[in-house]
C-alpha cells in the first residue's frame, strides 16, 4: 500500500496513489477511531483490507473486531458509539440489508456512526457491480446518506461525515456511498492532510448526556407503547432538519483548514450557468458526463451536469432553484423503484418532488443505466441528452428511459 | 342514527385470554341473532401478555353498521355500558403491560352503567376496593372463584355463560338471554351451560354505587412531555441505587433495599402476595435470588420482605421456599395496603403472628392456572356447587 509510505509528520500534506477504499482506511488513521467492525464482502472489504494493514503496521491504534455477519458487526459499533468510542463499519450490497435491522435502529437511538457502502447490486445472481439501492433502502430512516466521485473526495467526506455526525444537535449516522470498482477498486493520486490539520479539523467525539458510563446511569431504548414512539421520531426528525446547518459549517471549516473547496456541499454543478438542458445524478458516473459534456459543447449543445452528493438531508428547495433555470432535466438513475411513480429510479422520484413546489417546473425525463455495473459510456451520456433536449422541446415521450439495456 | 354498546372485560393477562375472548365473541355472536352487527378485540397494546398483568377485552354492537362504524372510529372505548371484571382483585385498579398509569376499575363505565364482577365477596367489600367515581354506577356480582386457565387450556367452568346470562338480564336491548342461550349450545352442544346462563339470569341483582363510596385515593396523575421535553436517544435516567434498610425498633442500618421505578408500583399486578413467618425463616436467600421481580429487600438481620411495591405475585418464592408455611401465597382481597411486613413484625411479634394466622386461614384458594393433569376437570364441580349456592 503507497499510503503506508506516507510521513504524519506536522503539516506535511503528501500524495499516495491510493483506491476510494484506501482514502477511506486513511481517513479512518485520520479521525483516530477507536472501534471498527468488519465482515468481508465485495467491494466493501478492500477498506477492511487496508484497514487491517494500517493496523498491522502500527499505523492505527483501535478495537478491531471481525463479527460473524454484517448484522452483529452494525450492532457492536453501535454499542460501542453509545459508550464514547469513535467507530466506523460498513458493507455492500445484500451484506448492508442483512445488517437491516442493525440499521434501521441506529438513528433513533443518536448513534453517529460513519460507514461506508461499497455500492453493490442486490444479487442474486451474485452480482457485485455497482448499483444505488443498496444505500438508497435506507433513505426515509433518518440515516444521512452522500455519495462522492473520486478517492479524494472520498477520504475527505469521511472527516466531514464525522464532523457533521458527531455534533451534538445532529447524532444521526451517516453512509458514505463509494460506486463498487470503479472508485472502490480504482486508484488515483490523492492528498493525504497532516494528522495536525485532520486534528484541528474533527473534534473529539463527546457523547456527553447520552454516554452509557456508571458516572452516567441511563436507560437506553426501554419499551415504549404509542404514548412516546410519535415523539421519538419526531426527535429524529429535528435532529435530520438540523443536519443541513452542521453540514453547511463543516464544508466552509474544511476550507479554511484544509485549503481546499468543495463550493455547494449538497451539489456540484459542471458548466450549468449557460446550460440549455442538464444531467443529473450522482457516484462516478459524473466522468462520462463531464466528458460528453465537453464534445457536445463543440458541438454547440449546452448541456451542464449536476452531481448530487448529499442525498439524505435533500437540499430540495435549493436543486428545484438551480433546475429551474434550465428548458428540461434528465435524472440519472443508477438504481431503480419498480412500480414507482412513471416507473421512474429513486432520484428521479426525489427530484420531480422537489420540483413540484416550484413556480417553474421545467420537463423532466428519467434515465436507469449503469445497473449491476455495466459502463455509462460517452455515447450513453449523448443519447441521454438528445432526450432532454427533445423534453425541452415538447416532444411527446415516455418520462423514463433504459439505457444501455440490449433491446 | 342508531344506538351503540360496548362492554369492556377486564381480565389477568394470559390466564383469562381465552375467557374473556369467549365472553366478547359471544357478545357479539349473540347480539348478531337479533340483527345487530358488531365487532370484538384484545387491545394490542396488552399483548405479549406478561403472567397476571391487566388486560382488557372489548365488545362493540350497535343497531346498524353506520352506527358500528361511529364506535370502530376510535380503536378503545372512551366510555362503556357494562365493564365486565372476571378478577375481584382488579377492582383495585388496572395497571396495564403497555402502562398508561394507574386506572380505576369502573374509569370507561358509563354513569348509570353496571361493573359486572366474578367475586364470593359481598357488594361492601368490593365496593371499597373500587375508586370513588363522579356519578352514580351499579354493581353486579356473579359469585365465583376468578376462572384461571391459559392461552392453550380453557377451564370450562361455566363462568363465561353465567357472565353472559347475567348481562343479558343487566342490558336485555343489547341481547336476550334466549338469543345468547342459542349461541351457547352452537358452541357446545351442552344443555348445561344454557341452564348455568339461566339461573345466572333469574339471581343476578345489582346495588348502587353512590360517589361517595369507595377507596376516596386519587390514582397518580400525570402529562406525557411533548416531543421537545423528552430526553433524546430514546434515554431515561436510570433508576438510581440501592441503600441500606433501617430497623424501625434500634435504627440500626444494614441490608439492602433496591431503588425502584418511582411510578409503576405493581400494586395491582398482583392477585395474591406472600406473607412471610420471620421467625421459621432460615435466610437460605432462595426467594430473594429466584424472585423474578428482585422484590426482596434485604433486612438488617438478613430476613427477606417482600416489597409490595416490586412484588407480581407470581408466587415463584413460596414454590422454592424449602420451610413449611413459612411463606404463603394468600389473595390480595385479604389486604388493604402494602405496607412492610418486616416493620410490623419488628414493632410487634406476637401482633404479626396473629395477623399472618389470620391471613393464611382465611385466604381464598387461588391458583395460576394449570399445574397438573385432570386439575381442571376438579375444579370444575366447586365452581358449580358455588353457582347453586349463590
Amino acid at each position: 500500500m503507497t499510503a503506508t509510505a506516507v510521513a504524519s509528520g506536522k503539516d506535511t500534506e503528501t500524495t499516495a496513489l491510493i483506491t476510494g477504499s484506501e482514502a477511506i482506511a486513511m481517513a479512518c488513521k485520520l479521525a483516530d477511531v477507536d472501534v471498527i467492525t468488519g465482515y468481508p464482502i465485495r467491494p466493501y472489504d478492500t477498506v477492511i483490507q487496508y484497514i487491517s494493514q494500517l493496523i498491522a503496521d502500527g499505523q492505527l491504534d483501535c478495537e478491531y473486531v471481525v463479527a460473524e455477519g454484517e448484522h452483529s458487526q452494525f450492532e457492536i459499533v453501535k454499542h460501542a458509539s453509545t459508550v464514547g468510542a469513535r467507530v466506523f463499519c460498513g458493507s455492500s450490497g445484500v451484506g448492508w440489508m442483512y445488517a437491516f435491522e442493525a440499521l434501521t435502529v441506529t438513528p433513533a437511538l443518536r448513534v453517529p456512526m460513519v460507514v461506508m457502502v461499497g455500492n453493490r447490486a442486490l444479487d442474486d445472481p451474485g452480482a457485485f457491480g455497482v448499483e444505488h439501492n443498496d444505500a438508497l433502502a435506507v433513505r426515509d430512516l433518518g440515516w444521512q446518506l452522500v455519495w462522492v466521485d473520486s478517492a479524494q473526495e472520498a477520504l475527505d467526506t469521511a472527516l466531514i461525515a464525522y464532523r457533521v455526525a458527531e455534533d451534538r444537535r445532529v447524532f444521526l449516522p451517516c453512509a458514505i456511498s463509494c460506486d463498487g470498482a470503479f472508485l472502490t477498486h480504482s486508484q488515483g493520486l490523492v492528498k493525504i492532510p497532516s494528522q495536525d490539520k485532520a486534528d484541528a479539523f474533527l473534534p473529539r467525539y463527546n457523547r456527553g448526556d447520552l454516554l452509557l458510563h456508571p458516572d452516567n446511569p441511563i436507560t437506553v431504548a426501554p419499551q415504549a407503547n404509542e404514548d412516546w414512539l410519535m415523539e421519538i421520531r419526531r426527535q429524529t426528525a429535528a435532529a435530520m432538519e438540523q443536519s443541513p446547518i452542521v453540514i453547511r459549517e463543516a464544508y466552509k471549516e474544511f476550507e479554511k483548514i484544509f485549503g481546499r473547496s468543495y463550493g455547494n456541499p449538497f451539489f456540484e454543478e459542471y458548466m450549468t450557468e449557460d446550460a440549455d438542458v442538464v444531467l443529473i445524478g450522482m457516484g462516478t458516473l459524473s466522468t462520462p458526463c463531464k466528458v460528453a459534456i465537453r464534445k457536445m459543447r463543440q458541438e454547440g449543445k449546452k448541456v451542464g451536469l449536476v452531481r448530487m452528493r448529499w442525498f439524505r438531508p435533500f437540499a430540495a428547495e435549493e436543486l428545484a432553484k438551480t433546475l429551474s433555470r434550465f428548458k428540461a432535466v434528465g435524472v440519472i438513475d443508477r438504481d431503480f423503484s419498480l412500480g414507482s411513480p412513471y416507473l421512474s429510479g429513486v432520484l428521479a422520484t426525489e427530484v420531480r418532488a422537489a420540483l413540484y413546489a416550484s413556480a417553474k417546473r421545467p420537463p423532466l425525463v428519467g434515465f436507469i443505466c449503469g445497473l449491476g455495473g455495466r459502463e455509462v459510456l460517452v455515447p450513453d451520456v449523448e443519447k441521454m441528452a438528445g432526450i432532454v433536449y427533445d423534453a425541452a422541446a415538447g416532444k411527446p415521450q415516455p418520462l423514463t428511459h433504459w439505457i444501455g439495456v440490449r433491446e | 342514527m342508531g344506538r351503540l354498546f360496548a362492554v369492556e372485560v377486564v381480565y389477568r393477562g394470559i390466564f383469562q385470554k381465552t375467557l374473556s375472548k369467549r365472553i366478547t365473541r359471544a357478545i357479539v355472536l349473540a347480539a348478531h341473532k337479533e340483527g345487530k352487527p358488531g365487532i370484538s378485540f384484545g387491545r394490542y397494546g396488552d399483548s405479549p401478555e406478561r403472567n397476571g398483568i391487566p388486560a382488557k377485552a372489548f365488545a362493540i354492537v350497535a343497531t346498524d353498521d353506520i352506527t358500528l362504524e361511529e364506535g370502530m372510529a376510535k380503536y378503545e372505548p372512551k366510555e362503556v355500558d357494562v365493564s365486565i371484571c372476571v378478577d375481584d382483585t382488579l377492582c383495585k385498579g388496572v395497571e396495564s403491560w403497555a402502562w398508561y398509569g394507574l386506572q380505576p376499575i369502573n374509569r370507561l363505565t358509563k354513569p348509570n352503567g353496571t361493573l359486572i364482577v366474578t367475586s364470593r365477596e359481598e357488594p361492601e367489600a368490593l365496593v371499597a376496593m373500587c375508586h370513588r367515581k363522579e356519578t352514580p354506577y351499579k354493581l353486579a356480582i356473579v359469585k365465583a372463584i376468578p376462572s384461571y386457565s391459559g392461552l392453550w387450556v380453557f377451564k370450562d367452568d361455566h363462568t363465561d355463560v353465567r357472565i353472559l346470562g347475567a348481562l343479558s338480564k343487566i342490558l336485555p336491548e343489547l341481547f336476550s338471554l334466549d338469543s345468547v342461550q342459542q349461541v351457547i349450545l352452537e358452541d357446545s352442544n351442552n344443555p348445561l351451560k344454557a341452564t348455568s346462563a339461566a339461573r345466572s339470569y333469574e339471581r343476578v341483582t345489582t346495588v348502587t354505587v353512590q360517589p361517595n363510596q369507595g377507596n376516596p385515593e386519587v390514582p397518580y396523575q400525570f402529562v406525557l412531555p411533548k416531543w421537545h421535553e423528552m430526553r433524546d436517544g430514546i434515554s431515561i435516567p436510570a433508576i438510581a441505587q440501592g441503600h441500606q434498610m433501617e430497623d424501625p425498633i434500634t435504627h440500626k442500618t444494614g441490608g439492602f433495599q433496591p431503588a425502584r421505578n418511582p411510578t409503576f408500583k405493581k400494586f395491582t399486578t398482583r392477585t395474591m402476595r406472600p406473607v412471610v413467618n420471620f421467625d421459621t425463616c432460615i435466610k437460605c436467600e432462595l426467594c430473594w435470588l429466584q424472585c423474578p421481580d428482585s422484590c426482596f429487600d434485604v433486612t438488617p438481620e438478613g430476613l427477606y420482605d417482600a416489597n409490595m411495591a416490586a412484588c407480581c405475585g407470581c408466587g415463584v418464592c413460596e414454590a422454592v421456599c424449602p420451610v413449611a408455611n413459612c411463606v404463603t401465597m394468600v389473595s390480595e382481597i385479604a389486604f388493604d395496603d402494602n405496607a412492610s411486613q418486616w416493620e410490623m413484625w419488628r414493632k410487634d411479634k406476637e401482633g404479626y403472628g396473629k395477623w399472618l394466622q389470620g391471613k393464611i386461614e382465611h385466604r381464598s384458594e387461588r391458583s395460576h392456572g394449570f399445574r397438573y393433569r385432570g386439575q381442571y376437570q376438579e375444579q370444575v364441580p366447586e365452581m358449580l356447587g358455588i353457582a347453586e349456592k349463590a
